[in-house]
């Protein structure tokens, strides 16, 4: 077990005054490909915006002209239900049109590349592309080619920048405040596999949130030395295999899915072991501050990560960071939308 | 504050009280009224309004806010997209006459978004419009109901509003426009 200590100096989240008076946004990013490249006024921002995207989501119709004749097309080569309608109805809410393409059913199967498949949506049309592949950096060669704005939904297991920032919105809108500063947040389970992980680690540390990985030591594996490199950068993480040490006082804790599809054999004994060890059980939670909250990227394998009754409990956050992924993916099409095109 | 002061706090708010008494007078009483700004400085003009006529009427009308941001027909033409500032309507529309109230009527494009938007909310019985300022230079067929003050400018002037809820200080300011000051909202 290695845990790396917190400098004692808590970080500086700079406190971002609301936007100027009759400025346009500050927002100069063409692509939003991870979070990693978004300063803490970017993220703020997106916050902002999303906020105004909600009580767009509020009203008797909860549609706005502000993306008509904007051609988004969805692009995933690997299965999604939540993110792939999430970002469909978020585009569909700012009157954008949205073209879908399963990559199971498309001329990818016959073997067409990428850069070719990007190349012909492009000419079909598409403005925004929303791309998620299973090749970590997929997104980034796709920024390459294509002409308007490409935003990753999730690429192997490198990032899941929408993923990130709602949850951050999730989190800073139950905070007392809104304020992470100091909160200890858990990101407990497949940590290796997952995007979700990497893209909030991110976002949470700028927040100033005492984020804990906790995990198998098998699915830890790289982000001990993350957590020392990144310590000097100013990322501080603990990491730990002892699901006790990183539940006791947990203000959130935030359950990872075993991504059974990319587990290389011998990392896991079985899941039912897994399930045993670090499964999120209401006697865990309990090893938690009384009002913590349960969160999960989903879908879920309820009883394997997460028990079904700690899933739909009081304290889960589950549904409404599915509801908040609508507003933070409309707040980023419109952010986006605002840049030229090359 | 620089440029041609063409309103003191006085003329703003004897201006904002008289608009209050034909308000009143023109819907005959204060039954089925609500009066909603357009953000930004349209709300505090529409609150200024509400007030006064609380005052003569012994009557709270419902004040709401509305940015127009998504309605607009620049949205693809600006080089940023603007910050959205928010819309708060916490009264039923359908069926109330609903006076929007602005601080600059120019071009009429805000108020064209303005419509639009409303509807979203419900069908009221009618719209109508209340600005301190009218500049002139209509690119749409609209006019103003109520109108503090006509102003004849030319295209190349901007108008400026300065209220104390927002700018902390009143007046209203006619000035040559310098690249700098382009507005990023379509003033109007």
């Amino acid at each position: 077990m290695t845990v790396i200590d917190r400098a004692d100096t808590a970080i500086e989240v700079p406190i971002v005054d609301s936007p100027p008076d009759e400025q346009p946004v500050a927002w100069n990013h063409r692509h939003l490909l991870d979070v990693d490249v978004l300063s803490w006024a970017d993220i703020e921002l997106v916050m902002h915006t999303t906020d105004a995207m909600r009580e767009v989501l509020a009203r008797p119709i909860a549609k706005v002209p502000a993306l008509r004749g904007r051609n988004v097309t969805i692009l995933f080569y690997e299965a999604s239900t939540r993110t792939r309608v999430s970002f469909e109805v978020a585009a569909k809410n700012l009157s954008a049109d949205v073209v879908n393409i399963a990559a199971a059913t498309s001329s990818v199967t016959k073997g067409e590349s990428l850069i070719d498949t990007v190349r012909t949506v492009e000419a079909l049309g598409a403005q925004m592309l929303v791309i998620r592949h299973p090749a970590s950096g997929a997104p980034y060669l796709a920024a390459e080619t294509f002409g308007g704005s490409v935003l990753n939904g999730g690429d192997g297991w490198h990032a899941h920048p929408t993923q990130a920032l709602l949850d951050l919105y999730t989190l800073r809108s139950r905070f007392a405040g809104g304020s992470l500063t100091g909160r200890k947040i858990v990101i407990l389970g497949d940590v290796l596999h997952s995007r979700v992980a990497r893209s909030n680690l991110w976002t949470l540390t700028a927040a100033g949130a005492d984020v804990w990985l906790c995990g198998p030591a098998t699915l830890l594996r790289g982000f001990e030395a993350w957590a020392i490199r990144g310590a000097a950068a100013g990322v501080r993480f603990h990491v730990t295999t002892s699901i006790a040490e990183a539940l006791r006082g947990a203000d959130a804790v935030m359950a990872l899915r075993i991504q059974k599809e990319r587990m290389a054999a011998g990392l896991l004994p079985s899941l039912r072991e897994y399930a045993a060890r670090y499964g999120l059980t209401r006697e865990r939670l309990a090893l938690a501050r009384p009002e913590a909250f349960v969160m999960h990227p989903g879908p879920m394998n309820e009883g394997v990560e997460i028990a079904p009754d700690v899933a739909a409990g009081s304290q889960s956050l589950i549904e409404e960071q599915v509801r908040n992924g609508v507003a933070v993916r409309m707040a980023l099409l419109y952010l986006l939308a605002g840049v030229r095109p090359r | 504050m620089t440029g041609r002061q063409i309103m003191t706090a006085d003329e703003i708010r004897r201006a904002t009280i008289r608009i209050s008494h034909e308000i009143v007078e023109k819907q005959a009483g204060t039954a089925g009224l609500a009066l909603v700004g357009i953000q930004r400085r349209g709300v505090p003009l529409a609150r200024r309004i509400a007030e006064s006529i609380a005052e003569n009427e012994g009557v709270d009308v419902p004040v709401g806010a509305l940015d127009i941001t998504f309605y607009r027909d620049d949205l693809s033409l600006v080089a940023q997209q603007p910050v959205v500032k928010g819309t708060d309507l916490p009264f039923d529309l359908n069926g109330s006459t609903i006076v929007l109230v602005d601080d600059v009527l120019y071009t009429g494009r805000t108020i064209r978004a303005a419509m639009d938007a409303l509807v979203d909310f419900g069908r009221p019985q009618a719209i109508r419009l209340a600005v301190l300022v009218d500049r002139g230079h209509r690119e749409l067929p609209i006019r103003a109901d109520h109108v503090g003050k006509n102003v004849p400018t030319s295209r190349e002037e901007v108008v400026r509003v300065h209220l104390e809820e927002i700018d902390g200080e009143e007046g209203v300011l006619i000035d040559r426009a310098t690249e700098s000051v382009a507005p990023a909202t379509p003033v109007g």
